[in-house]
């Protein structure tokens, strides 16, 4: 008898093989989130906005963005060949296979930050050194709640002729009360104000993160109805 | 098909619509184990339909259905019971035979499932195209692994949707000893196929759908096969 966790751990490993497989997803995801901090770069005017005002905003926009990008592919490979119906007919529980998902999500997200967040740095010379760890933080914990979100929409989006319309706007009202927090924080650690600053919105940021979580792993048996 | 015992396969009057389309329109049968039922249809006749149905795909607008004497949809005791295999292919296009097959036997926790796995896709005769990548295939071979994949657990029942699709001769001959094996060991097959002669060379009872319903239903000991092929032709004409 397998364990909800072990079975998530196989649906993430599997996700991740495809995805190490085709790179597709993840190399787009990157060119776009780089060509974004490119055209936000050539778009800001230094001598109005300061750097460490635009950067959250900046990081922000491409984290949310870029993460729908990457999000719309969970499902995708599942319905090319019928998959979906290979793992839904198998004994591992809807909830380990939404774990699973989200868990390879939200390796591929973090992925993508990792390379984002320096880029961004390198691009408005914001030295990250004594807040790289928090920033770290942020970016993990708003990464957390994207991904729930997303990939309960990317399993009701995935089965419909609209997927790449219905994924963005059934998402993006539920990523404003996880994006605003860490925008809000990450702005406190670029503007130099200690970490203790941005507690209270690292705070929120948990407690959405714990709902989104929760909520999304209850209702997504619900999207797989027919 | 017969009344003995608790019935590997049985729906009671089972339905289901999508919207006002009644595709399956109360459907009652049984499947005992070591049983083979082949299910017969034009397309359209809901059979497909009805597969999903006791595969616990989809939930039923009416009656109900159990395998193993567990309700349809169950849990995942259930499901364990049960071996897809679908016209479509239902794997993982980047990933290779054997970690499709391989993944599947984990999720089913089949002991040593890399063994099992390379085992499953011997029978199918595949298992030299083991870690070729799946999109790299033939819709036959493709197939072939789809079956590995189905049967990698030892169902007790295979829900088998067209499973000779896209098969050369010794692929559906590696596949109608599977399923052979299959029922010997004690499992129950329900085989929809357009092929008379495919379905009642393995079958023990055979049934055909028309619009959502059985319409004609025996054991296979009773039925002459041209004729019934003939009678089949007949009823997919009428339907045209």
């Amino acid at each position: 008898m397998n364990s909800v966790i072990g079975d998530a751990l196989l649906v993430a490993k599997k996700d991740l093989m495809i995805e190490f497989r085709t790179r597709s997803a993840f190399l787009s995801v990157v060119v776009f989130a780089l060509l974004g901090i490119v055209i936000f770069y050539f778009a800001w005017d230094s001598t109005a906005v300061a750097a460490s005002d635009l950067a959250p905003g900046v990081l922000w926009v491409i984290f949310t963005f870029s993460g729908l990008l990457g999000l719309h592919r969970s499902f995708g490979v599942e319905h090319a060949e019928g998959a979906i119906d290979g793992l839904l007919a198998s004994p591992v529980s809807r909830e380990a296979i939404f774990l699973g998902k989200a868990g390879a999500n939200l390796v591929f997200v973090l992925a993508v930050q990792a390379i984002a967040i320096p880029a961004v740095s390198l691009f408005y010379n914001l030295p990250l050194g004594g807040v790289a760890l928090p920033l770290a933080g942020i970016a993990i914990l708003a990464a957390i709640g994207l991904v729930a979100v997303g990939t309960l929409f990317s399993a009701m989006a995935a089965n419909t002729r609209l997927s790449e319309l219905l994924l963005p706007m059934l998402s993006l009202p539920f990523f404003v009360p996880i994006v605003i927090p860490a925008a809000q924080a990450t702005a406190k650690l670029l503007s130099g104000r200690p970490v203790v600053d941005a507690l209270a919105w690292l705070k929120l940021l948990l407690a959405f993160d714990l709902v989104f979580v929760f909520a999304c792993m209850l209702a997504y048996p619900f999207t797989l109805e027919e | 098909m017969n009344g003995k015992s608790v019935a590997a396969v049985e729906a009671d009057s089972i339905a289901r619509a999508f919207g006002a389309r009644r595709a399956v329109d109360g459907v009652s049968l049984r499947v005992h184990a070591g049983e083979t039922l082949a299910l017969f249809g034009p397309n359209g006749a809901g059979k497909t339909t009805l597969l999903r149905l006791l595969g616990g795909l989809i939930r039923p607008t009416g009656g109900n259905a159990s395998i193993g004497g567990q309700k349809v949809p169950g849990g995942p005791e259930m499901r364990r019971q049960i071996g897809v295999i679908s016209h479509r292919t239902l794997l993982y296009d980047a990933l290779t035979p054997r970690e499709n097959v391989e993944f599947f036997a984990r999720l089913y926790g089949v002991a040593s499932p890399r063994e099992a796995a390379v085992r499953s896709l011997e029978q199918m005769g595949i298992a030299d195209r083991a870690d070729a990548p799946v999109r790299s295939l033939s819709r036959g071979m493709k197939q072939r692994v789809s079956i590995a994949r189905a049967t990698v657990h030892n169902p007790k029942v295979v829900l088998a949707d067209e499973p000779f699709t896209g098969l050369d001769v010794s692929g559906a001959r590696a596949l109608s000893r599977l399923l052979g094996d299959l029922r010997e060991s004690g499992a129950a097959l329900l085989l929809v196929t357009h092929n008379i002669d495919e379905g009642l060379s393995l079958a023990t009872h055979a049934a055909i759908m028309h619009q959502g319903r059985l319409i004609r239903s025996g054991e296979r000991a009773s039925i002459v096969a041209s004729e019934y092929a003939n009678e089949y032709r007949d009823l997919v004409a009428a339907g045209e």
